[in-house]
């Protein structure tokens, strides 16, 4: 098993350079330079040259990634072009609040999810079964933005349960929940409706095999057969879906930060785009592709302590 | 053959509901078996042998029905039973062992986990259960079973899982065994193995066994009696010995014409029974097996063969058995 979580690790370090790599590349092929947006047109080119000398521009592309990644195994990210602070505490200031969105939404549209899947399965083409089936299309259907927006107008504005913008004061925990309903709402909807599909469809697989066959012929409870000898090997897609449904769930946080006007990394990478911000691009690009990076690693780890033989495969 | 049967299967018949219509999959099936007697039942795919065995132990598919008919286990109908009491039944007093070892054990499970699990009902310390979990692997031939038992099933091979199979299947010392061809998958010196190992534990459990198969030596080598099914019906049945030497079904005997073991010169051409099983949704009138009998006799169409006896143990459904039939023709079918 370490080997395996070594190896995939390795695996993952490999997969964030070449990422970062080519994200860097591409964010310096936007059209506009950060020069004159920071300094407009008519600047002088002594001006231009010396801004272009402090963010290293005026170097060889490689050069520069070369000396992005040196600096940030230093911790160092640059110095945010407008305020002159490091890139590395603005970041590392949004991270938490994306990742809380990220994990509540994720982890009650999983829960949710995986029992309904589990009761469309055990109760195939009854009534129920299709009652969620018909919900969960819809709400794989429905966007996240689109959510976002009629759940701010319905639960904020009309009903006043909820709080509208904002992620909450600080230091109080009952209040960031708070704030934390309606975004996790919009964001995990389609994801319970994805996942209880995904479950429905491996479990009623999984049911129809000969080991399940053989746990009834030896009078196991149909209870026991359901969760402990099907449903761990029924949630293996799932898990993965997840890992991979990270890169999903960062971007449907883009949308519902702006719309809720909440902190987070999908807020500032719009920010620092609109104003070729490149160090704080990249910063947040890092930090997002290593959330990406580690949720698909995590989800190929949890697979392999449920099912042995991925252990084992090379 | 009152009451000292184990199982007692009397008229059964079962169908599928299909979008064509029923197919009536088991058309008043009778066959029994006694008290630690090994009984196999022969026949093509598609005879019935596995819709027969799903319905002994009631696991059957969505769309079946049961039409009529009893299965009779000591002398209770499990018809009768309701899903719980059947549940308790399963794994203890009738168990099953089936055809593809693969697919047998759960894969993310060790085998010591699901050997102990399927011990539930006991009220015994978890290392007690495991040492019976041990003791039943050493029985069945696999060395160091205390480590085997920390094993995933990929670990094993398919000779071994079977043997496994056998071991779980045997733990509680059920009254019946059923094997649904459990030695189809392995190659053919294991399936000696396996079935020698087979004939010892039946021996020292003093279980009866139903044993499935199509290898008509296994059957042979194994079994007291043998069944003879064709589309759904029983066509013959006795000991493996009147059945095997003289059978009294052309069916059986165009079988034990096309068993390879059975051949002795040089050929290019093994010889097959031509022409196909029946369409079960729509039954024909007459002898089922009239389309490829060699030996049909003009009755044959029009009336269905009784099962009658042609000796103590020994019985046929067919028309060429009758009395009234041409009686060289009979005595050609025997042959």
């Amino acid at each position: 098993m370490l080997s395996y979580i070594l190896r995939r690790t390795g695996l993952a370090l490999v997969i964030t350079v070449l990422a970062v790599s080519l994200l860097f590349v591409i964010i310096h092929m936007i059209p506009g330079d950060p020069v004159s947006t920071m300094l407009g047109p008519k600047a002088s080119p002594e001006l231009r040259a010396a801004l272009e000398e402090r963010m290293g521009l005026n170097e060889p592309l490689l050069i520069q990634i070369g000396l992005f990644f040196a600096n940030m195994l230093r911790g160092d990210l640059g110095i945010d072009v407008f305020s002159n602070r490091q890139v590395t505490d603005i970041v590392l200031g949004q991270v938490p609040y994306t990742l809380t969105l990220i994990l509540t939404s994720i982890g009650w549209s999983a829960i949710i999810g995986i029992a309904l899947g589990c009761y469309s399965a055990a109760n195939r083409n009854s009534f129920g079964d299709r009652l969620t089936g018909v919900l969960s299309v819809s709400m794989i259907a429905v966007p996240a933005f689109v959510v976002s927006l009629y759940s701010l107008l319905f639960f904020a504005v009309t009903l006043k349960w909820f709080p509208a913008i904002g992620a909450g004061e600080p230091g109080d925990f009952g209040d960031q929940l708070w704030h934390l309903v309606l975004p996790s709402l919009a964001i995990g909807l389609s994801w319970v409706g994805y996942i209880a599909r995904l479950v429905r469809a491996s479990m009623l697989e999984i049911m129809g095999e000969g080991h399940v066959r053989t746990a009834r012929a030896f009078g196991l409870p149909e209870r026991w057969i359901t969760y402990r000898y099907a449903l761990r090997l029924a949630i293996l897609p799932t898990v993965t879906v997840i890992g991979v449904g990270m890169g999903f769930l960062l971007s449907a946080a883009v949308f519902t930060e702006i719309v809720f006007s909440r902190p987070g990394l999908g807020k500032l990478v719009i920010d620092s785009i609109t104003t070729r911000n490149y160090p704080v691009v990249m910063g947040s690009v890092l930090f997002s592709t290593l959330i990406f990076v580690a949720s698909t690693t995590l989800a190929d780890i949890i697979n392999a302590l449920l099912d042995p033989r991925l252990r084992s495969a090379r | 053959m009152p009451d000292t049967n184990v199982l007692d299967v009397k008229n059964l018949s079962v169908s599928y509901s299909t979008p064509r219509g029923d197919l009536k999959a088991l058309r008043n099936v009778s066959m029994a078996i006694g008290q630690k007697k090994i009984v196999g039942i022969v026949g093509e795919s598609g005879c019935g042998k596995s819709t027969l065995i799903s319905a002994i132990i009631r696991l059957m598919a969505n769309n079946a029905t049961v039409h009529s008919g009893e299965i009779l286990f000591h002398n209770s109908n499990l018809l009768d039973f309701k899903e719980r009491e059947m549940r308790a039944l399963r794994g203890i007093d009738i168990s099953m062992v089936f055809q593809d070892p693969m697919q047998t054990h759960n894969p993310v499970l060790t085998i010591g986990q699901q050997m102990i699990d399927i011990q539930y009902r006991d009220k015994l310390s978890k290392s007690k259960k495991r040492q019976r979990a041990a003791e039943m692997l050493s029985l069945v031939g696999i060395p160091d079973a205390q480590a085997r038992l920390n094993q995933y099933p990929y670990e094993f091979s398919g000779g071994m899982r079977q043997r496994i199979a056998i071991a779980m299947a045997l733990m509680a010392k059920p009254d019946l065994l059923i094997a649904d061809e459990p030695t189809t998958a392995l190659d053919a010196t294991l399936e000696v193995q396996i079935i020698k190992r087979l004939e010892e534990l039946q021996e020292e459990i003093g279980c009866s066994i139903l044993f499935i198969s199509h290898h008509l030596g296994v059957i042979a080598e194994l079994c007291d009696e043998v069944v003879v099914m064709y589309a759904g019906e029983v066509v013959e049945q006795g000991s493996v010995r009147d059945v095997f030497h003289s059978p009294a079904h052309p069916y059986t005997a165009a079988l034990l014409k096309c068993d390879p073991g059975h051949i002795k010169e040089k050929t290019r051409n093994l010889p097959t029974i031509p022409g196909e099983i029946p369409d079960l949704v729509d039954v024909p009138a007459g002898c089922i097996f009239q389309d490829r009998c060699s030996r049909k006799v003009p009755q044959c169409q029009v009336k269905r063969p009784l099962f009658e006896a042609v000796n103590e143990q020994h019985s046929v459904a067919c028309h060429l058995n009758n009395k009234n039939a041409d009686d060289s023709d009979h005595k050609e079918a025997r042959g």
